[in-house]
């Protein structure tokens, strides 16, 4: 019997198997992460800074700053970093933020393609295995300095807990037992999270020490935008607990940041 | 020299459209109807572990009756379809009507040119986007499509289920009026007791994705209250 791939229908599409992005390299639609080798220059690339996760006593909260930057200037106030990927996970990114917005595009459709293909969704374990594989095609394009790190956080219902995924530069991925933090202010966020970070944590608690966190990285940190009441731009943060991904509202970051920003000397 | 049979055109497609349409009406059939919310797709389905309703994108879902193997293997293709489009353009770029043709134009090259038509017939629903009308598109056996309004039934007794159907619904039934709708034809139809249920609604919620599965055990009581 032919396959379908051999009609070279519409519907054919020469691509066995539930991965997104093996579908596209069949159709040789995938994205080019790939760079002929040149010498080093500095592109200039918006790069996006600081993201953070954290576990709390029923789920795990993830979020990051608004700002982007390009050198020493700011180039975008408003960007998205914190994305659900599917019902039970967020992903967040740090870095090249052309490229990491990519890389989310396409590991959001992955997982959904995946579960749509197969009728169940990947295990929390599985998820962060294949981001972890996109971020290591991304390695050439990380000695050229044009790293994406992304912050993985779910719920995972074998185990009844939220979970937090790090990963480094060429693709090392790792789980964190309570928080983690990715980008150029997360030296600060994590600091601020080594004293205030307690497991028994309600979900209002959480969300204030993050925002608490990301208010502490940005007062240090030039390329992290803090909260920035004057504008309206506020953090964007995500909670995952059993009934799956939600965003903070923007009333509550607000009141959360208010009072964050009150305890600045 | 054998010069070889001779078969009419006509003739030819007769006995294949014949072929499909027995393998067909083997198996059970499938009705989806709108209601206040949504739409709504119902089957008789006595395992549950093989589903012959899915989610296929955001705002469609896809429906397969005959063979299984057949129709998953299109369901499969469909998926790729729209998530490639989808991927390469926008999310509102994938629609049931790109997709159904897609289906359509396939069916019909297998049906006039492999050794074998696929004994199938497929539903294809979408969920109107900010008050649009809804759509619902049946393609046939050998490629050819069909658009409807309030009811569709596919499969081999779709004629007496869509037929019966069209008669007793109105707009604006809610969901669970729906469901017994449908359940009352099918036991209407088939004069035999009726094993389990499978049923799947596109429905305007707070989430991107509009596809939600009915669970079984809620599609159960709703049967126990039907047959006295």
């Amino acid at each position: 019997m032919t396959s379908p791939a051999d009609w070279g229908l519409p519907l054919g599409a020469p691509a066995p198997g539930a991965s997104f992005s093996d579908l596209l390299k069949s159709l040789g639609l995938s994205p080019r992460w790939e760079v002929p080798q040149s010498p080093v220059r500095d592109l200039g690339a918006p790069e996006a800074t600081t993201v953070l996760a954290s576990r709390y006593s029923e789920g795990v909260v993830i979020g990051g700053d608004r700002q982007a930057t390009e050198g020493h200037l700011i180039a975008h106030r408003r960007m998205r970093k914190v994305f659900p990927s599917d019902r039970m996970s967020a992903v967040a990114v740090a870095g090249t933020a052309g490229l990491a917005l990519e890389m989310v595009r396409l590991f959001c459709v992955e997982l959904e393609h995946y579960e749509k293909i197969e009728g169940a969704m990947l295990s929390l374990e599985g998820k962060a295995n294949f981001l972890s594989r996109l971020v290591r095609s991304q390695l050439p394009l990380a000695f050229q300095g044009l790293a994406v790190v992304p912050l993985f956080a779910g719920y995972d219902p074998t185990t009844e807990q939220g979970r937090v995924y790090t990963f480094d530069v060429v693709g090392g991925r790792y789980e964190e037992h309570n928080y983690g933090a990715a980008g150029s202010g997360a030296v600060q966020a994590r600091a601020f999270l080594r004293t205030a970070w307690e497991a028994e944590m309600t979900e209002a608690d959480a969300v204030e020490k993050m925002v608490a966190a990301l208010v502490a990285a940005a007062d240090v940190d030039v390329a992290t935008g803090g909260p920035d009441l004057r504008r309206g731009i506020l953090p964007n943060l995500a909670v995952i607990d059993a009934d799956g991904v939600r965003e903070v509202s923007e009333e509550r970051l607000e009141e959360v940041a208010r009072s964050s920003l009150g305890v600045i000397r | 020299m054998n010069p070889g049979f001779y078969v009419t055109p006509e003739q030819l497609v007769r006995d294949r459209a014949e072929f499909a349409r027995k393998g067909i009406a083997r198996g059970r059939s499938i009705v989806a109807m709108e209601y206040r919310e949504g739409i709504l797709m119902l089957a008789e389905n006595p395992g549950g572990a093989l589903h012959k309703i899915s989610e296929v994108y955001d705002r469609i879902a896809f429906a397969g009756v005959g063979r299984y193997n057949e129709f998953e293997t299109l369901r499969k293709a469909g998926i790729r379809q729209a998530d490639v489009m989808g991927y390469l353009y926008s999310r509102d770029d994938v629609t049931a009507l790109g997709l159904a043709t897609a289906f359509s134009q396939t069916l019909g090259v297998i049906f006039s040119h492999e050794t074998k038509p696929f004994e199938v017939e497929l539903l294809i629903c979408e969920l109107g986007r900010n008050g649009q009308p809804n759509h619902m598109l049946q393609v046939s056996y050998d490629g050819t499509l069909v658009d409807e309004r309030g009811v569709l039934a596919i499969g081999g007794k779709a004629d007496i289920l869509g037929g019966a159907l069209r008669e007793r619904f109105t707009e604006d039934l809610d969901l669970e009026a729906a469901i017994r709708l449908g359940m009352e034809v099918f036991a209407e139809t088939e004069s035999r007791p009726l094993d389990g249920w499978e049923a799947a609604v596109l429905e305007e919620g707070s989430a991107r994705r509009c596809f939600r599965r009915l669970a079984y055990a809620e599609l159960e009581s709703l049967s126990a209250q039907q047959t006295p």
